[in-house]
């Protein structure tokens, strides 16, 4: 289905990434934000503390971010789309909601804009601390899904794309900005909003004596319902039965927790997001996410004036992994290369799915960006 | 199972039975509960019931609604979000002592300051049953819990006290053994706009009773209620518990102030006139 268009404010705009991901929520249907101060993600929850009064949506400042990361799910559960948004301290601090979320098969989106870490770290200065804590920071098993873009523009369409995939899949979906594209300001074109795709919620056709709420069919993924709507359903994070009761049996345990992770892992291959420049036929691939993957191309362009083959990577989705095409390239190529502001983690993944390749990591402990010259000599080493 | 047993339809009767012991308190108030909810005119589609963990926190999934069992001390925001969501709810939460009051303290005195229109219903039973007995915000001075094996040293919360404090246009107690009080004390809450706060002494003969040697759930019940002074309108600072000494219950507060749905809506109709747009049930 198309936008509503009382959220879509078209036209061309001159936005940061933080004001462009709130408008990316409002044209993908959020009417709830729940969301408590912090640097440098305040923008977005001050733009939409503006905007929601006047488009019938819910913003309301919560006493912690524990508080926002739950409230978010109790507006979901009453037929809202809904958002939090925070940054590294209050990402550690909503983890046990993301996997609430996860367990409950709560379609959700947490907008996480990185600092540098750990602990209160650098508040003001960018990072890429967080991507393994996106992937594994709630306890437990599961599968999950991050997008991360790499300016305004991007911040507006991956967040509309955020929306989409947590109610296609019905799983939480991060939004991992980094300071640099929070608060870089640029051109953000919005589209009419009969240009503007919305996935719509899942709603059961089934009547209320044949409604199972956690059993899924052939894509593994389950209608909901809403609250107040007369199927009188229970929702816990215990582990539970298609009826949604508690079954804490380890043949349960195996059951819901089988489906929950295969209904990502099997689309890995269509929420797969990169865009390639220059891979086919390249020597070495430099990869790259969020503003990284701006900071690198400076590196690249000296190489290629010299005539040699490199390609890019950059990828929009991160989790889940694109193994596969790490798989595919991992024969054609001599060598990765992986600048990333923290100190190894997407090069581990990049390691892992590309098996005996050699991968280069060009950490980078946050605070700037990296020095173009450190990617360019990390690229002329995968050369030789 | 007997048809006309009427608070059969508010419980989901495939998951009998219950986990709860033998003489907890916690199955009395579920009774009070349902009987609150038949005499409350609420339509009972519309009711969604939200729970914490723990002992209290397995209500919401035996009450025959729309149900929430949560994560630990968060089912108040969990609740918050529900209701500004869809304001045709009637949003109540069912916890107890340790949720409500230790690690979800900061969210009851917000949800309380904001007046959110809610039913808070706390079955304290002075500690946390599901884990063993440890020391709650509640345990009086001097009882022994698992993690106090030589007494309790700090000083309690009072909850009536608290929720008054923080705003609650409603707040009552009663003991388990108030069945007909507290039923009232229930629906009286449940059809009142705003934060309303229920507080319910309650046995727990496997852990708070056997340690503290008050005999059977039965004797724990007998107790509380030879201790009770019932006193509404009491001020709430009398109303603090002991190991000994009075448990002062009744109806103490019962006041108006706008809720926070009101509040918002009355003042962004007022600063944004007809460029307001209200949330849709």
């Amino acid at each position: 289905m198309h936008a509503d268009p009382t959220g879509v404010l078209t036209g061309a705009h001159f936005l940061d990434g933080d004001h462009a991901a709130c408008e990316g929520a409002l044209a993908a249907g959020c009417r709830f934000v729940a969301g408590y101060p912090i640097t440098p993600s305040t923008e977005v929850v001050e733009r939409i503390a503006a905007r929601f009064p006047q488009v019938g949506g819910v913003f309301i400042q919560m006493e912690d971010e524990i508080a926002s990361s739950i409230a978010i799910a109790g507006a979901v559960w009453a037929g809202k789309k809904a958002m939090t948004v925070t940054s590294g301290p209050g990402l550690s601090l909503m983890m046990e909601h993301l996997g609430f979320a996860l367990m409950t098969e709560t379609p959700c989106v947490f907008v996480n804009v990185q600092r540098g870490g750990p602990s209160t770290g650098l508040p003001t200065l960018p990072a890429q601390g967080d991507m393994m804590q996106a992937r594994w920071g709630s306890h437990g098993d599961y599968e999950i899904v991050a997008v991360v873009p790499n300016s305004p523009q991007e911040a507006f369409d991956l967040t509309i794309k955020a929306f989409n995939l947590s109610e296609q899949y019905r799983v939480p979906v991060l939004v991992m900005l980094d300071e640099c594209v929070g608060h870089m300001m640029e051109r953000v074109v919005i589209p009419p909003a009969d240009q503007i795709e919305v996935y719509p919620r899942r709603f059961t056709t089934a009547t209320p004596d044949q409604y199972l709420p956690f059993a899924a069919g052939e894509d593994l993924v389950p209608a909901m319902v809403q609250a107040g709507a007369g199927y009188r359903v229970h929702v816990t994070g215990l582990t539970h039965n298609d009826k949604g009761y508690p079954d804490m049996s380890p043949a349960g345990q195996a059951r819901l927790i089988s489906r929950i992770t295969e209904k990502i892992r099997r689309s890995a291959g269509p929420l797969t997001d990169i865009v390639e420049d220059g891979v086919e036929g390249a020597d070495v691939v430099v990869v790259g996410y969020g503003i990284t993957s701006r900071v690198l191309l400076p590196a690249v362009a000296e190489h290629r004036a010299r005539g040699r083959r490199v390609g890019v990577m950059r990828l929009r989705t991160v989790w889940p992994f694109p193994d596969h095409r790490f798989r595919e390239l991992a024969p054609k190529v001599k060598a990765f290369v992986v600048p990333e502001l923290n100190m190894g983690q997407i090069v581990r993944e990049v390691q892992r799915a590309a098996g005996c390749s050699t991968v280069i990591a060009v950490p980078h402990a946050g605070g700037t960006v990296h020095d173009p010259a450190i990617i360019s000599q990390a690229l002329g080493e995968a050369l030789r | 199972m007997s048809a006309t047993n009427p608070v059969e339809r508010f419980l989901r009767n495939e998951r009998m039975p219950h986990i709860w012991c033998p003489e907890c308190g916690i199955g009395i108030t579920v009774n009070c509960f349902a009987r609150a909810l038949d005499e409350s005119g609420l339509d009972l589609e519309k009711v969604t019931v939200v729970s914490g963990i723990g002992c209290t926190g397995r209500v919401a999934g035996y009450m025959n609604f729309d149900s929430f069992h949560t994560t630990h001390g968060r089912a108040i925001p969990f609740a918050t979000g529900l209701k500004l969501a869809d304001p045709g709810l009637k949003v109540v939460v069912y916890s107890g002592d340790g949720d409500l009051f230790a690690i979800g303290g900061n969210h009851f005195i917000h949800a309380a300051r904001r007046n959110i229109d809610m039913t808070v219903i706390c079955v304290n039973n002075l500690t946390y049953g599901m884990t063993g007995g440890q020391l709650t915000p509640t345990t009086p001075e001097e009882a022994i819990a698992s993690t106090t094996p030589y007494g309790n040293f700090e000083q309690p919360f009072n909850l009536p006290y608290l929720a008054e404090s923080c705003g609650a246009v409603y707040v009552a107690r009663w003991t388990t053994y108030h069945v007909l009080q507290l039923k009232k004390a229930m629906r009286e809450a449940l059809t009142k706009k705003g934060f309303t706060f229920v507080e319910v002494i309650s046995p727990c003969p496997t852990l708070y009773g056997r340690r503290n040697r008050l005999g059977s759930g039965l004797d724990e019940m007998k107790l509380y209620k030879q201790r009770s002074v019932i006193k509404h309108g009491a001020d709430t600072k009398d109303a603090a518990l002991g190991m000994t000494g009075p448990i002062v219950v009744g109806k103490f507060i019962d006041r108006e102030r706008p809720t926070y749905q009101e509040a918002m809506d009355s003042f962004y109709s007022r600063k944004l006139g007809s460029r307001y747009a209200r949330v849709s049930s």
